[in-house]
């Protein structure tokens, strides 16, 4: 994958807003921000109804997603372009959702909703619905999602990359500082994780920032370019976020998303956690 | 920066005790802003989290006890930087006017 398949500009969206080819799909941290304005035409996925099982914690199965895009209408040759708030986090998660049911063309909305937002582009309430389609999702690929005893098996021998904030992964904060901070695993993070916070690699207005400055940004912190890498963060969103930049905007093979993340990994009995700044030994 | 009570988001539900709140209102010529984008960078500048302003201009984060900035993104405004400490026990209120 390159820069030039799996990112598009606001300007490319707002060009094709007529595009049936084209499906805009609008996934928010906060579900509610959809409901109050969104690109015209756009649809919704709720990352917390549709995209996980609502009694496990897994993802929704193969079965599940093919009937949820069914029912919104996405069929298999759509390009389905994604947006959302918080600089695309959820956006980014459900991007590397769909790959890992093998939709062939995603797209990500560079910038996103705040980007379109600072553009001062129009956004509207108007209800959105297409006609259902008959979706067929394939078996998910296990290439870009790492479980936890990989990710163990990796302390030390693969790039492992902490996505989350400087303090979160010292253990200063046990999560993003818009959130409550009462939880119950410990603070941390895996022993020789590569500290690098996935706003690295945008720009302030949620864009991402150019491949070379990109490569510069994990080279700089220690990735090794020859090693397979798992990122991490606290729930697996803003690590989607990063793996795209590794995996789709660098085209670096064996690029895994760790979506158990901190709240399974600090949670883990056993398991080595390092404090402090410092990776750590393994 | 402004009074707690003046214009301050409600802290039902917010132990203050455990939290050092950050929170505040974004102005352009005294009227809220609700299209704004609200940064906060850690001691050494690095983006620590974000959160888009609600309809009254408001904003809220968790962060830890120390020293913050606060960056500011609006649609035609400049970016602004505020500093703020925060702690626990008390909240940091803070009045953006872009």
């Amino acid at each position: 994958m390159s820069r030039e398949t799996s990112l598009v500009s606001a300007d490319w969206v707002q060009e094709r807003l007529d595009d049936p080819s084209i499906v805009l799909v609008e996934v928010d941290e906060d579900t509610s921000a959809y409901d109050r304005s969104h690109i015209r035409g756009a649809i919704k996925l709720d990352w917390t109804t549709d995209l996980q099982d609502q009694v496990r914690r897994d993802f929704v199965n193969k079965a599940q997603f093919e009937a949820l895009l069914s029912e919104k209408g996405v069929s298999n040759d759509h390009t389905v372009v994604l947006y959302g708030g918080n600089n695309n986090w959820f956006a980014a998660y459900a991007y590397w959702y769909f790959k890992l049911y093998g939709h062939q063309d995603v797209k990500l909305l560079d910038g996103g909703r705040k980007k379109w937002e600072l553009d001062a582009r129009e956004l509207t309430d108007e209800p959105v619905k297409l006609e259902a389609t008959s979706y067929t999702a394939s078996e998910q690929d296990g290439a870009i999602r790492a479980f936890r005893d990989e990710v163990v098996a990796a302390i030390g021998t693969q790039n492992l990359v902490d996505v989350r904030s400087p303090d979160e992964y010292a253990g200063r904060l046990l999560a993003p500082a818009h959130l409550p901070q009462e939880q119950a695993q410990r603070a941390g993070h895996i022993p020789t994780a590569a500290s690098v916070p996935w706003s690295k690699a945008a720009n302030d207005d949620g864009t991402f920032r150019s491949d070379d400055e990109l490569r510069e940004i994990y080279t700089e912190a220690g990735v090794d370019w020859n090693k397979d890498t798992i990122a991490y963060c606290r729930i697996g969103e803003r690590s989607s976020h990063t793996w795209f930049v590794l995996k789709e905007l660098l085209g670096q093979d064996n690029v895994k998303n760790y979506d158990g993340s901190w709240t399974e990994y600090g949670s883990l009995v056993g398991v080595p956690v390092a404090l402090g700044d410092e990776p750590g030994d393994a | 920066m402004c009074g707690a009570v003046k214009g301050g988001l409600p802290l039902d539900g917010v132990d203050i005790n455990k939290e050092a709140v950050i929170q505040g209102q974004v102005l352009k010529g005294g009227e809220p802003v609700g299209t704004a984008y609200v940064r906060l960078l850690d001691r050494t500048g690095e983006f620590t989290a974000e959160v888009p302003t609600s309809a009254s201009g408001h904003f809220r984060f968790f962060a830890g006890e120390g020293d913050w900035t606060l960056r500011t993104l609006a649609p035609q405004a400049e970016p602004i930087d505020t500093a703020v400490t925060a702690a626990k026990g008390s909240v940091a209120e803070v009045e953006i006017n872009i």
